[in-house]
């Protein structure tokens, strides 16, 4: 059951000029949280709508947000500082499904964070992560700490393997058999590794964004078309099975 | 300090308190009973029903304004048998106002929807002549006095329960149309809808919104709801719902002063999904301070200069 909370900071850090993690104390909230939701911060009065960013890592009551600084709302929370406390909502939405076995986790960017988490779900994991440079890298020492292998690529080869990530989702499947890949990243990286997975016979869980307003369900903004429908992202998602994505 | 009456009427259909839900933005109620008894609140008016489901518009649907957002879903909704069958019994297990919200692309539509609600047991029908985001019918019903009419005498002559109609903003005389619907048998009138409104990313020179223009609620539009509620209020004899911006108990006695006598929550809801129980409560408070016995003297209470 999701619940609103005011959660103090307990650590603030830069992991890029704009990428921030944030990590909270958020009691039950934490408890309750699985891989792949979201929770809905509220950004200062001056915004009205709450800004939905994926849950990275949970520690015990401790929740972990990291998320680039895009608009006002990002803005504004980028400039909290510890002990300040943050009104959450959450966790909300509909996660990942974990299997048994191991699970391929693949991120691209700021789709990276909600991979750690997911990783740390499963029963062994290993890692496929795109940045689009060396100095946009993140999550790296936490990733090896909580998959078997953590494979990297850079759109200008100045980490890891030169090129896209679904490159680096092939060539994983080819090597091991996994039970499912899980992503998350831009809508195109979620196709194209679709792609890869369904080559590989592999069933492939993809997160998906999109526009949000009460992060509940009851809205009806965040369509997102599903199976000839529009599913919305923050209730019937955000992960989707990504056969059923009308891509 | 000695108890406030809460309870109101509305067209003969009385509520535990004048909170009502705005259409659109607490679905069937269902999100929202995670966190409360959804019986804490006066009424619901529920989604926005069309005679068959509808898919709503391509996304995004929502894009943030200062104190406010612009929506433009659609109207996506199980249609009125969907919701009678899978939406109706489980909100008929709260103590709640069931409001029915409808539109149709003809007044024929509109009769046929009030007669299948009114059959299956709700306690009143909202009917909306002015959604701005979807093609036919909708707004342009509500922003012509003579089909506004046309459309309240069918809803009204094919329903068992009050018929409310639910306003536009975005007409040159709200009175006007106000009058044509009361004088066609309207028992309420609810007010405002969204205010049309459009936002552009400059960087891709491309409308926020994927239908280019939608509707705009929130904080922003709160001083033109009171404007409307007390101009519809000085010229006609029914009760008023009264919406547009409302998230605190101090913004519900402003539409009460102006005319209201219940009001409506809506975009607040997805700020905090607890603002229309915050906004009762605030209501509560201030009408004590005052020294009221009962919420529903603040109905028309304004003291024009």
């Amino acid at each position: 059951m999701p619940m609103t909370k005011n959660c103090p900071i307990t650590d603030l850090r830069y992991l890029t000029p704009d990428v921030i993690s944030i990590t909270v104390e958020a009691g039950a909230l934490a408890e309750q949280a699985k891989a792949g939701q979201f929770v809905n911060i509220k950004c200062g009065e001056g915004l009205l709508l709450r800004r939905p960013i994926s849950i990275c890592d949970v520690n015990g009551t401790r929740l972990t947000v990291v998320f680039q600084v895009k608009g006002e709302g990002t803005k504004w929370l980028s400039r909290r500082q510890t002990g300040e406390e943050l009104d959450i909502l959450g966790p909300l939405g509909h996660g990942y499904d974990i299997p048994q076995g191991k699970v391929l986790v693949v991120g691209g960017g700021i789709g990276v964070p909600p991979m750690l988490y997911a990783a740390k779900c499963c029963d062994e994991a290993d890692a496929c992560v795109g940045f689009r440079s060396e100095k946009n890298a993140i999550l790296l020492d936490e990733l090896n700490a909580a998959c078997g292998k953590v494979l990297i690529t850079s759109d200008d080869g100045t980490i890891g393997a030169h090129g896209f990530v679904d490159a680096l989702v092939r060539k994983a499947l080819r090597e091991d058999s996994y039970a499912a890949v899980f992503a998350c990243g831009p809508k195109a990286m979620l196709k194209s590794v679709y792609l890869a997975a369904k080559e590989g016979n592999t069933p492939c869980f993809v997160s998906m964004e999109e526009r949000m307003g009460c992060g509940l369900g009851a809205c009806l903004v965040c369509a997102c078309s599903v199976g000839g429908h529009y599913a919305h992202v923050c209730k019937d998602g955000p992960v989707f099975d990504a056969e059923e994505v009308d891509w | 300090m000695s108890k406030v009456d809460m309870s109101v009427s509305l067209a003969g259909m009385t509520m535990k308190n004048p909170v009502v839900v705005a259409s659109g933005t607490f679905g069937f109620g269902r999100e929202f009973g995670q966190f409360y008894d959804i019986s804490e609140l006066g009424g619901i008016s529920v989604k926005g029903l069309t005679l068959n489901p509808r898919e709503g518009n391509p996304p995004p649907r929502i894009a943030e304004t200062p104190m406010g957002i612009l929506n433009s879903v659609g109207l996506q909704n199980p249609g009125v048998e969907g919701f009678i069958a899978n939406e109706l019994p489980e909100l008929k297990q709260h103590d709640l106002r069931i409001i029915a919200n409808i539109s149709g692309n003809t007044p024929e539509e509109y009769g046929i929807m009030c007669e299948r609600l009114s059959e299956a047991g709700v306690d009143m029908i909202e009917v909306n002549i002015s959604c701005p985001n979807v093609k036919a019918g909708g707004l342009q019903y509500g922003v012509v006095p003579e089909m506004a009419a046309e459309v309240a005498r069918e809803a009204k002559s094919h329903s068992s329960v009050p018929v409310m109609v639910k306003l536009s903003p975005n007409v040159t005389s709200v009175v006007d149309i106000a009058k044509a619907a009361v004088d066609a048998g309207a028992d309420a009138l609810s007010l405002i809808n969204t205010v049309r409104g459009m936002r552009i990313d400059v960087n891709t020179r491309r409308p926020v919104l994927r239908m280019n223009t939608g509707g705009l609620s929130g904080p922003a539009v709160l001083p033109i709801a009171v404007r409307m509620v007390w101009e519809v209020a000085q010229a006609v004899d029914v009760p008023i719902l009264g919406l547009g911006g409302i998230s605190t108990g101090e913004d519900a006695a402003q539409i009460m002063l102006a005319g209201a006598t219940a009001v409506a929550v809506g975009t607040a809801c997805f700020v905090d999904p607890y603002a229309p129980l915050k906004v009762r409560d605030g209501l509560e408070e201030i009408a004590q301070r005052q020294g009221l016995s009962s919420v529903t003297e603040l109905t028309g209470g304004v003291l024009p200069w």
